[in-house]
């Protein structure tokens, strides 16, 4: 389809502003720009239907199945959206006195206070914007923790080799040295790799549990353990928050901080790739070193808003996606402490129930209950057919359905991770169940047919390796 | 109770028995007893929505809607076209994810290349990312964009924003990066103590300057351009994207990256975000970009499809080396700025960048008649500046909210930052000069 810049035509505009009823003035030619930028030239009609068509060529959670593991592609209620667009939460100016933005205060109030008690913390700030954000966020409350103790040998946080990307990157980008441990066969954390890991220059471990490849590490008392005794400090990447909430607490793990995703856990829409929120908490001896300006309330109801007396400093200009937590708090008020853990055993169950079904005609990584998302592997398949991963994902896209997570975690190879989320009817996991057992056939009588999926999407396998060796970034003007 | 789970219970419990479990519990005995939380969660019980949308209206009722606001610093009250809403809240958009899969998720990698152009276009760079978090995340992370084994330390200009500043200094203590302050003089950069700065740093990677300037007042980009490539430095420029419609480009001035927020392109000011960074830098520096970039390339039947690419850069293929941790980008956020600039066309974005700067300046000329004085004013401005305030910000304030009007960002008990956009009529911006001659 033709790109904005190639429909319209020139002095086609919308209506609008009223006239400038005060005298215009003219910028000195020194810093005055000459030349216009290319912008399209359109009626409101065509801007609508541009983006209407667009809007045709995109799947999100309310066009069908959506099973990619670690992401929670859960249903996003409406109301959220309904309260996050009320007047009073949409033109108040971040920078306004706190005695006239009560109502947000007690909004972002809330929150902290009911994701403390889910995650068992004792305090959070609500400016990182995404996962990758809070694990950053969260490291860096180690390293003011080790910094202020003048513990400065801390240089080595331990990764699983497991880990999400963002893990090792965010522990880059805090100055630190990735120690990648690997897992054991269970796909745990070998305890004893840990052991010979960590040391002196510990500064900290990143973990998810349940992990990325969906199991609960029944070792995670003597995990978070070991590392306190060596002196570090424990942090959770939030990532699988949605298989145990209600269940199990990352502070009653030995967690010391974490980050929770909004976008996935708790119902916040992603966009498209974002806005999320990346909320980050913490026990009570690192409330000091939060971000950005904390919340007091006081003994009159009023609210203050204080700097942590070490803090790191701010990661984000104002006080975070505001308006992401609107609808996250929305969302935990209509489920309360009996939807939460509903929410997260229903996650957990559907997860088993694919996991079950699916155990004749695809072998499992780990063939024991898993949590919110198991991992297939899909190494016997190619062996015996020649089609991979990367086929069976391209032919589920002419089901109407979004591919689980492909080749992740890196540990498995020919990977898919599936997670269904609570929020799928029990047909939708049938017919998902369904459509892999006929690709398993497929993939046995006409692989080439496979190999050349998908058929009926708009476009079909793109050309990446063109795309990263002539990059084209930008539509340009003849 | 609220709940979204669709299956009844009977449905739960065939579900449970056909994977093997007889309850709920047998399926968590993988959980070690000594972790299991034993007891509800401290939390009240669940609402209807009608129950829980009435909790939120009632707390948004308790926040203050002024009818005028003249604060920005960094937040800017602008008219968001109809349409922007309307695009923007599309199912489509708002439920999927990352286009991880390009043959299902055209429409998203389009718009955001659709975005890169715009981007593209205002600041006259050569490639954009597909947005960072805001614009304080986007000027923190061009710092290690310029960062070698030779050049190990970032200079910021004491006229950027402080909100700014305090991030980069945050992600510069992650990075172990030395971040040093250049000093001002009456609003602008010193020109003087940056070159003397930058000549005695063999280490200096860069420089970041804004302009508009906090004080909103236009930096001499191009001398300070010359300064620091003489030093073998970058330049990083903070920009404002509406006044980028009316002021030369950061190409133009020499810069190597152009960052910003692009929160005044069809975002509410909704108590601080989401907003969007805007970052750009030319061919030249493209691979060190964080983020997400989209590309056009073709599939196996010679069709146009666009993809994610130059993944090589990024966290998920390169771990510990990627050029950031970033993973998801600010999509729903980007895309609003690109329905903003397309429902605004070029005409319509000079439109909103004069009249805020006619407005500007007409509540500055007001305010100067009511008998404040501006001060940092070296250089032109934009569309914010500053005065002193002899009567005390604190009282000014008062007297303007009790008109129900947000008045500027007091800098100090006597020194008030002001803000004028499109929105803000003549007749609100009188009634600021009369509260103020009201109190002289």
């Amino acid at each position: 389809m033709e790109l904005i810049f190639e429909i319209g035509s020139k002095g086609r505009h919308l209506s609008l502003l009223p006239e400038c009823d005060v005298p215009k003035v003219e910028l000195g030619e020194k810093y005055r720009r000459t030349d216009a930028p290319h912008l399209p030239e359109l009626s409101e009609n065509e801007i609508s239907r541009h983006y209407t068509k667009l809007a045709g060529r995109t799947h999100g959670v309310n066009d069908g199945f959506y099973p990619l593991g670690s992401c929670t592609m859960k249903y996003n209620p409406k109301v959220n959206e309904e309260a996050a667009a009320l007047k009073g939460f949409n033109r108040i100016h971040p920078l306004q006195d706190p005695s006239t933005v009560k109502g947000a205060l007690k909004v972002m109030k809330m929150a902290e206070d009911a994701l403390c008690e889910i995650t068992g913390m004792d305090a959070f700030t609500m400016q990182p914007s995404a996962g990758a954000h809070g694990e950053f966020t969260g490291l860096l409350l180690i390293k003011a923790y080790h910094t202020d103790r003048g513990d400065m040998a801390r240089t080595k946080i331990i990764v699983p080799d497991s880990a999400h990307g963002t893990n090792p990157a965010s522990a880059a980008m805090c100055g630190y040295q990735v120690v990648s441990i690997p897992s054991g066969p269970d796909g745990c954390v070998d305890l004893d790799a840990l052991r010979a890991a960590v040391g002196p220059d510990t500064a900290g471990l990143m973990l998810t549990n349940p992990n990325t490849v969906g199991l609960f590490d029944k070792n995670i008392l003597d995990i978070t353990k070991i590392v306190h005794e060596a002196g570090g400090l424990c942090y959770y990447d939030g990532a699988n928050l949605n298989a145990v909430m209600g269940i199990v607490r990352p502070g009653d793990m030995g967690f010391d901080c974490i980050h929770s995703n909004l976008h996935k856990t708790f119902s916040t829409p992603h966009g498209g790739g974002g806005p999320g929120a990346g909320p980050v908490g913490c026990k009570k001896f690192l409330a000091r070193y939060l971000p950005g300006l904390c919340i007091e309330e006081k003994a009159d109801g009023e609210f203050d808003l204080v700097k942590a007396p070490g803090s790191m400093g701010s990661v984000k200009a104002f006080n975070g996606n505001f308006l992401v937590v609107v609808r996250a708090l929305t969302y935990i008020l209509m489920m309360g402490k009996e939807g939460i853990p509903e929410a997260s055993s229903n996650a957990v169950l559907n997860a088993n129930y694919m996991r079950v079904k699916l155990s004749d005609d695809f072998k499992m990584a780990y063939d024991t209950t898993c949590m919110h998302e198991f991992v297939m592997d899909l190494s016997p398949l190619v062996k015996e057919t020649g089609v991979n991963a990367l086929d069976v994902a391209k032919g589920m896209l002419d089901y109407g359905i979004h591919p689980p997570t492909m080749y992740f975690p890196l540990i498995v190879h020919e990977a898919l991770m599936v997670e269904p989320t609570e929020t799928e009817p029990k047909e939708v996991l049938d017919q998902c169940i369904d459509v892999l057992h006929e690709i398993c056939d497929i993939a046995h009588t006409d692989p080439d047919y496979l190999h050349g999926a998908p058929h009926d999407t708009v476009i079909g396998r793109p050309d990446e390796v063109e795309a990263a060796r002539h990059p084209v970034v930008r539509y340009t003007w003849e | 109770m609220g709940s979204f789970v669709p299956n009844t219970k009977e449905e739960r419990e065939q579900m449970l028995r056909e994977a093997g479990y007889e309850s709920f519990d047998d399926m968590f005995s993988v959980i070690p007893e000594e972790v299991r939380l034993r007891k509800p969660l401290d939390l009240p019980s669940g609402l209807s929505e009608m129950e829980a949308l009435k909790v939120m209206e009632d707390l948004a009722a308790c926040n203050k809607v002024y009818r005028e606001i003249f604060r920005g610093a960094g937040s800017y009250d602008h008219y968001i076209p109809a349409i922007v809403k309307s695009v923007t809240s599309k199912e489509e958009f708002l439920t999927a994810y990352t286009p991880y899969q390009a043959e299902i998720s055209q429409g998203i990698l389009q718009s955001i290349f659709e975005f890169q152009t715009m981007v593209c276009e205002l600041t006259g760079m050569d490639v954009s990312n597909a947005s960072h978090y805001d614009g304080a995340t986007a000027a923190a992370e061009s710092i290690p964009m310029c960062i070698d084994r030779k050049h190990k330390a970032a200079y910021v200009s004491a006229t950027t924003d402080p909100k700014v500043l305090e991030v980069m200094g945050t992600y510069c203590f992650g990075s172990n990066t030395r971040l040093v302050t250049v000093g001002e003089a009456d609003g602008l950069t010193d020109l003087e103590d940056l070159k003397k700065v930058l000549a005695e740093d063999p280490e200096a990677a860069c420089f970041y300057v804004e302009s508009p300037n906090y004080y909103g007042n236009l930096e001499d980009v191009e001398a300070i351009a010359e300064i620091v490539h003489g030093a073998g430095a970058k330049l990083v420029l903070g920009i404002d994207p509406i006044a980028q419609a009316v002021i030369k480009t950061p190409r133009e001035l020499g810069a190597d990256i152009a960052v910003g927020d692009g929160q005044p392109l069809g975002m509410p000011i909704a108590f601080g975000g989401p907003y969007v960074g805007i970052m750009a830098t030319t061919t030249d520096m493209m691979r060190k970009l964080p983020g997400r970039i989209v590309g056009e390339t073709k599939d196996h039947d010679g069709r146009r499809a666009y993809v994610l690419t130059l993944q090589a850069r990024e966290q998920h293929i390169r771990r510990e080396k990627a050029s950031s941790n970033i993973c998801s980008n600010q999509d729903l956020c980007a895309l609003t700025a690109s329905v903003y600039m397309a429902s605004m066309g070029p005409d319509g974005m000079k439109e909103v960048a004069e009249q805020s700067m006619a407005k500007a300046h007409f509540l500055r000329d007001e305010l100067v008649k009511a008998g404040l004085t501006q001060k940092n004013c070296a250089g032109e401005f934009f569309n914010e500046f500053v005065t002193d305030c002899p009567m005390g910000a604190e009282a000014l304030m008062a007297a303007l909210d009790e008109k129900g009007i947000l008045g500027g960002l007091p800098l100090d008990a006597e020194t008030v930052l002001w803000c004028a956009t499109e929105v803000n009529s003549r007749s609100a911006i009188l009634e600021v000069a009369d509260t103020v001659r009201s109190l002289m």
